[in-house]
């Protein structure tokens, strides 16, 4: 999952657990079911499971676009200084 | 980062503390709710009213209990627990409550019930007191919801009226 992918999801699991609480809400209410609220949300947070959870395709829209190795080759890094090891950690896909 | 377990943790923990937050509104809308329940209680007949070898007064009476509670119930209504007690006055107590009958009502369909009984459970007095003795039939209801606090009140039906002699 990228990093478009990450705030798409975040703001998906938000916004459909949100709507899902809405419409279970005023359904048990109109209908006078507390039962149908609770299976309403229910389902809601099930669905958002399904969509926010697994690591979609369309959650990796947005790939890291990495220089070519021939081009770092033409803009070489100044010389580190010893024992600098890189910290960072490969971006996860 | 953002693994798969990152993000189930993340709904999980939100998905809960909406689900608290509906739960709360819905016993919220508790609140507009005016019930105006309906009791009536006929005393039909003194069974029996005698002294036990105690020396306590015990006495079996025949009752007709009509009472239409449906407007306690709303959507966040699980159930209404329902009892009625004799309430009087004695030199050593202020207030003697003994519950004579009660009931569960689980549905709004059956709130509105009558019943024709003898007491249910025994209506001893704590000593000698209940010769010519006055005393006021109330229904207790308690309102148990399904989320939220549980509700309680009650209907005073005064002017009752125990015998002078045992019978």
């Amino acid at each position: 999952m990228d990093w478009q992918g990450q705030k798409l999801a975040e703001q998906l699991m938000q916004i459909l657990l949100l709507a899902f609480a809405a419409i279970a809400f005023v359904t048990g209410y109109v209908l006078a079911s507390f039962q149908l609220m609770v299976l309403i949300y229910a389902g809601g947070v099930v669905f958002t499971t399904l969509v926010t959870i697994p690591n979609w395709p369309f959650f990796n829209r947005h790939p890291l676009k990495w220089l070519d190795p021939i081009e770092a080759e033409n803009h070489p890094k100044p010389e580190p200084s010893e024992n600098v090891t890189s910290k960072k950690k490969p971006v996860k896909k | 980062m953002h693994s798969f377990g990152y993000r189930a943790n993340a709904l999980l923990t939100f998905a809960i503390t909406i689900l608290a937050l509906i739960c709360a509104i819905a016993s919220f809308t508790d609140s507009f709710n005016h019930p105006t329940p309906l009791a009536q209680v006929k005393v039909l007949n003194i069974n029996w009213f005698h002294k036990q070898p105690n020396g306590n007064d015990e006495v079996s009476m025949t009752l007709n209990i009509s009472a239409d509670l449906q407007s306690l119930f709303t959507w966040n209504t699980k159930q209404v627990f329902v009892f009625l007690a004799a309430e009087y006055e004695t030199k050593k107590n202020a207030l003697n409550q003994i519950s004579l009958w009660d009931g569960i009502i689980q549905s709004k369909e059956h709130a509105k019930f009558w019943t024709h009984t003898s007491n249910k459970y025994r209506f001893i007095d704590q000593g000698s007191n209940l010769r010519g003795k006055e005393f006021n039939l109330t229904m207790h209801w308690h309102v148990m919801p399904k989320t939220g606090k549980m509700l309680a009140d009650k209907i005073v039906i005064p002017g009752y009226r125990l015998p002078e002699e045992y019978r």
